[in-house]
């Protein structure tokens, strides 16, 4: 594959690029213009739940502990009214090899890269997929390549970023930091094509399948526990992947009627392509800049089709504050022993919220954590963020204002969730659909099926939804 | 302020490239991200040595060839935990108070 190395001339050869990184024929699964066929997708693609399991098992990923969190339950029923105040548990995801649940999608990137005999594998990611990328390339003998968005224009590392850099270089891994702005993406895919290296996409059905695990072990341990299903489990909520992982294991344990909730940490207000917020957002990752355009346009990413699709599974979708996570994550340490976070615990200051509304028998499930370590913790983040002249203060959450304030709840019974409008959500995402839409392409039946399945809408409310969209960008 | 020396071939270190200029940058960016260079930074092993400020190669964990201008030797991790946050603390005392009292009042 021959052609220029400048911006657009790589751009245009994105769809090859990522075909050849990946290996997936995509076109085999359309069924019309917009739809194709999921489930045929993840099944030809994946493995089953067993192969899963034991390709796991080989590099000492999954079967973490469930921990139940007494003290913090505790604490909730101290604000809840009398009744109400449901059993809180964890899953301790930070016991996974590199230190979270993104080991799991690892281990079955990496095995695929195996199988495809390639010598190495490559990632775009800031987060800790890139450190699971490298400890599971490590184990397998594979070279590795992390593509990060980790610094200003100033030179400033963001602390979280930097310790990430750290870890996948403590792997073995070559790292290219960038400075802000999604032209990663094209240095990404220029290592691509000069290595031929596997694309271990977050968003390909390996990496899909791979959180599956999760929701499963997580009812299996439940019944044990409790000897129930549980109530709801909170999932922290960005590309889609952890949701959409998460819910299929729970359906395939058969814990059909727990709800899944989504819990993004609020940035309103915050650029994710702005030099000058990027420091501001104390935040890598769980936040509002990830979740809301990956979940009305999960076709965005850096594969043809997004096996991550976050709105077929959420039941509920809820923000929480800055300030509500660090205090959560506080908690976790000082009443529960537990260091972690503090990005995976954004599920967890959810989750505090919603114990109050459920009755006290009910069991509720935060379904990750995440290892902690320097620059990744509540103080590094806090101390950038002084430095970047955000206030910081004890008081009502209300008040935090991403990129001004962040404000530590002064109470327990202060954390609360913001609850997401999901049919405003669908509405979005119907519409970045229609934008999609190549000139002179109409919807056929296959592709309204499609929808219905994406959105969790009937027909009858598809087609008029659709309608509404159309009139409306009229 | 960078000292001049020659760093030595095989040194871990660090190199600097701008990928896109200012006038290069994706349409979809920001104005405060558009006025900047798009600037790559990687580490790997030094081919054939060389001075800061001097346009270099260098080997990296992946066993590719990479060139930019050299900026560090030894590049060191900075990151750290920062001062502690009174806030925090003072959050969790409080919250262990409102658990002693409510298990108190049970017992009690």
């Amino acid at each position: 594959m021959t052609g220029g190395s400048d911006y657009a001339s790589v751009v245009a050869r994105r769809d090859e690029i990522v075909r050849a990184s990946v290996g997936i024929d995509y076109a085999r699964y359309e069924t019309g213009t917009v739809g194709f066929d999921y489930e045929r997708l993840l099944a030809e693609a994946g493995c089953d739940l067993d192969e899963v399991r034991r390709i796991q098992r080989g590099t000492a990923v999954g079967d973490t502990p469930l921990v139940e969190l007494h003290n913090l339950t505790e604490l909730v029923r101290a604000v809840s009214i009398e009744g109400r105040g449901a059993r809180l548990f964890v899953k301790d995801e930070a016991a996974n090899p590199s230190g979270s649940f993104k080991d799991r999608r690892a281990a079955l990137s990496i095995h695929e890269a195996l199988r495809r005999g390639r010598a190495g594998v490559a990632a775009a990611t800031s987060g800790n997929y890139g450190a699971a990328v490298a400890s599971q390339a490590a184990k397998a003998g594979l070279r590795c390549i992390v593509v990060q968005e980790a610094f200003d224009s100033r030179g400033v590392a963001q602390p979280e970023i930097e310790e990430k850099t750290r870890a996948c270089e403590a792997y073995g891994a070559e790292v290219l930091r960038l400075s802000v702005g999604p032209e990663l993406f094209y240095v990404f895919l220029r290592v691509l094509e000069e290595t031929n290296f596997f694309n271990a996409s977050l968003y390909t059905p390996f990496s899909i399948v791979g959180i599956e695990t999760l929701g499963v072990e997580l009812v299996e341990q439940v019944r044990a526990a409790a000897g129930r299903d549980p109530d709801v489990v909170v999932v922290t909520h960005a590309g889609g992947g952890n949701v959409t992982g998460t819910a299929r294991g729970l359906r395939r344990a058969g814990a059909t009627a727990t709800q899944v909730v989504a819990a993004s940490v609020d940035l309103a207000g915050l650029h994710m392509a702005s030099d000058n917020d990027f420091n501001r957002k104390s935040f890598t990752t769980g936040h509002t800049g990830f979740a809301l355009p990956f979940t009305t346009w999960p076709d965005r990413v850096d594969v043809p089709r997004n096996a991550a699709r976050p709105l077929r599974y959420i039941d509920r979708f809820v923000t929480v504050s800055q300030g509500e996570v660090f205090y959560a994550t506080e908690l976790l340490a000082e009443l529960e022993g537990l260091e972690r976070g503090p990005a995976g615990n954004t599920s967890l200051a959810a989750a505090m919220a919603l114990a109050r509304e459920l009755p006290s028998d009910a069991v509720l499930v935060v379904q990750e954590t995440e290892y902690t370590g320097a620059g990744k913790h509540p103080l590094a983040q806090l101390a950038l963020a002084r430095e970047m002249g955000i206030e910081i203060r004890r008081g009502d959450p209300r008040e935090n204002r991403p990129g001004r304030a962040i404000v530590i709840p002064d109470h327990p019974s202060g954390v609360a969730v913001r609850d997401v409008d999901l049919d405003h959500v669908r509405r979005s995402y119907l519409r970045h659909t229609l934008e999609a839409l190549p000139a002179a392409c109409e919807l056929g039946e296959a592709d309204v099926t499609f929808l219905c399945d994406e959105t969790r809408w009937d027909e009858a409310r598809v087609r008029r939804e659709l309608e509404e969209v159309l009139h409306d960008g009229a | 302020m960078q000292t001049a020396e020659r760093v030595g071939d095989g040194t871990w270190v660090e190199i600097r490239q701008e990928v896109l200029q200012p006038g290069e940058r994706a349409p979809q960016v920001p104005d405060d991200t558009q006025r900047v260079p798009l600037e790559l930074r990687a580490r790997g092993r030094l081919v054939g040595g060389g001075a800061p400020g001097e346009s270099v190669e260098i080997e990296t964990r992946a066993g590719r060839r990479l060139s930019g201008t050299l900026v560090d030797a030894s590049p060191a991790y900075h990151h750290g935990f920062g001062a502690p946050v009174p806030e925090l603390s003072a959050a969790a005392d409080q919250a262990r108070t409102i658990l002693s009292d409510r298990r108190a009042g049970r017992t009690g």
